[in-house]
């Protein structure tokens, strides 16, 4: 697992809206720890976090756990017109980067040229601190 | 007349006990009562085919639908504040009373008291942090994601994409009223600017402003009325969602509502003589076009090739006025624009130089949401009538 690194890309780091069911998740990324949670009645691994509560069967008991951090891209775009914040930062890479625990998770890609950025791109975790009680969980070339 | 008496029960029914929840999320009160009204009825979660619940707030069908992980051919989120939920039994149960869905989910919940925002208390959708953090400001971006993955697992290229704005362009040039009325080449299409890759300006709809309004009415009242020559005959309808991270760019929920909707219709894909296709971006509509059975899966970007979307000539006409992607997109929102031109077609009174002769059956489909992420999608077939 990774840990807390500058975010050398300048993209920024928006604060999360954090209630309930995602605060243990949101503290884990100010550690460094990508939580994921599992439901122990059918073992489905659970994204976007629920705080317990199981799509897949309905359960309300699912369990939080470490990720490794690793994945590959499933798919990306390339931003040359951004929004908002992120008007000044074009081109950045939006993806889903499937984890290796199965769901596939909205992120950028950072640390590389987006002209690098492939379908089926080894990646890990990086976090990029909100200063907000939260880390933005982005992902590098592994 | 066909009314709802004795066509649906109410089977399960369920109150949150507390009357301050600080530890709970509004969502995470969404699954509670709906787990104990299905407790009380019975069911699961997984035997819900129908959800209905308010729209206030960022909240609504489509993203409970996802957060819960249902499965749902109707799908409802009429919002008349407080009486909502009593609208939405009178919905649920003409729903049923038409077999299009047999066990309705409607849900309620908020946290006005110790959510500390004003007002019903809704909060954000549950997904936004996980979704709107990384610069997916703009709808381009997502279904820029959805394009990528079609090209990577089937060999769709941007020129065939190209195809789609060119036939929309061919015809915007007959509507005096569309926001671009010039017609476009693929090397033009692949010319103008990358917004977000793979997708160019030119794979883009118009933001426009405007509007757009429909007048439906029994068979009684239309007997009298000079115009009221289009009947539906049949709909369908689904949320296709992020499915627990699980998500497959590569198909939309046509996958659910055009079977249903042709087979409400009982009519095949030969009988339709005209398409409008919801057309917010160029691979919205190769997507549609394959997962509505026009063609196989992955083949709806060769299925575009040589003219097959142009009116007249075209195997399958397609977006005469221009679509979104030349002629109107009011509100960002370009649905109601499929029926009325899909009607126009229907009546005869499209332009002339692009209206399908003889126009019996149509179908029009809309897209709701993002490709990437979670969208309502309704397929409708009409004819005219004594078609």
């Amino acid at each position: 697992m990774s840990t807390q690194v500058p975010n050398s890309t300048g993209l920024p780091n928006l604060a999360p809206t954090i209630d309930p069911a995602t605060a243990e998740f949101w503290a884990g990324t100010t550690r460094g720890e990508l939580l994921l949670e599992r439901c122990p009645d059918c073992q489905t691994v659970i994204w976007y976090p629920r705080g317990g509560f199981c799509p897949a069967c309905g359960s309300f008991s699912a369990e939080r756990f470490a990720a490794t951090g690793t994945g590959t891209v499933y798919t990306f775009t390339v931003v040359h017109r951004g929004l908002g914040e992120y008007s000044g930062v074009t081109p950045f890479v939006i993806a889903y980067v499937e984890l290796d625990e199965g769901p596939r998770v909205m992120t950028n890609i950072v640390d590389c040229d987006p002209s690098d950025v492939h379908i089926g791109m080894p990646v890990r975790v990086v976090f990029h601190d909100t200063g907000q009680g939260a880390a933005l969980y982005r992902f590098a070339p592994a | 007349m066909v009314t709802i008496k004795r066509k649906a029960f109410i089977a399960g029914i369920y109150e949150h006990p507390r009357r301050e929840i600080p530890d709970r999320s509004v969502a995470q009160i969404h699954a509670e009562v709906a787990l104990g009204a299905l407790a009380d009825a019975g069911l699961s979660l997984s035997d819900v085919d129908g959800y209905f619940t308010d729209g206030a707030g960022t909240f609504g069908a489509m993203s409970m639908t996802d957060y819960l992980g249902l499965r749902c051919t109707h799908s409802d989120s009429t919002e008349t504040g407080g009486s909502s939920y009593l609208f939405h039994v009178g919905h649920a149960a003409e729903a049923i009373a038409a077999g299009r869905c047999n066990v309705a989910l409607i849900t309620l919940a908020g946290k006005p008291r110790t959510g500390g925002g004003a007002g019903f208390g809704r909060g954000a959708a549950p997904e936004q942090s996980f979704e709107g953090l990384f610069g997916m400001s703009g709808a381009v971006t997502g279904y820029a994601l959805a394009a990528q993955r079609h090209m990577y697992q089937y060999g769709t290229t941007s020129q065939q994409m190209a195809e789609v704005k060119v036939a929309a362009s061919l015809h915007a040039q007959h509507n005096p009223h569309a926001m671009l009325t010039k017609p476009v080449t693929v090397e033009e299409v692949l010319a103008s600017p990358m917004i977000s890759s793979p997708l160019h300006r030119f794979d883009c709809c118009v933001v426009t402003d405007g509007g757009g309004a429909v007048v439906v009415v029994s068979p009684e009242v239309a007997r009298d009325l000079p115009r009221a020559n289009v009947t539906v005959l049949g709909q369908g309808e689904a949320i296709k969602h992020a499915d627990n991270g699980r998500i497959d760019l590569t198909y939309t929920g046509g996958v659910v509502s055009g079977p249903r909707a042709f087979e409400e219709a009982g009519v095949t894909h030969s009988d339709i003589d005209y398409v409008s296709i919801y057309d917010s971006f160029t691979i919205t509509v190769i997507e549609t076009l394959e997962d509505l059975g026009f063609c196989e899966k992955g083949q709806g970007g060769r299925f575009v090739m040589d003219g097959t979307l142009v009116s007249p000539g075209g195997k399958l006409p397609f977006n005469t006025d221009g679509g979104g992607l030349c002629n109107n997109h009011p509100s960002n929102r370009g649905g109601i624009t499929k029926i009325i031109e899909a009607v126009r077609q229907l009546r005869g009174e499209a332009h002339p130089a692009v209206q399908v002769p003889d126009c019996e059956i149509a179908l029009a489909h809309g897209t709701g949401g993002s490709l990437a992420t979670r969208m309502g999608s309704s397929t409708l077939i009409m004819a005219r009538e004594g078609a």
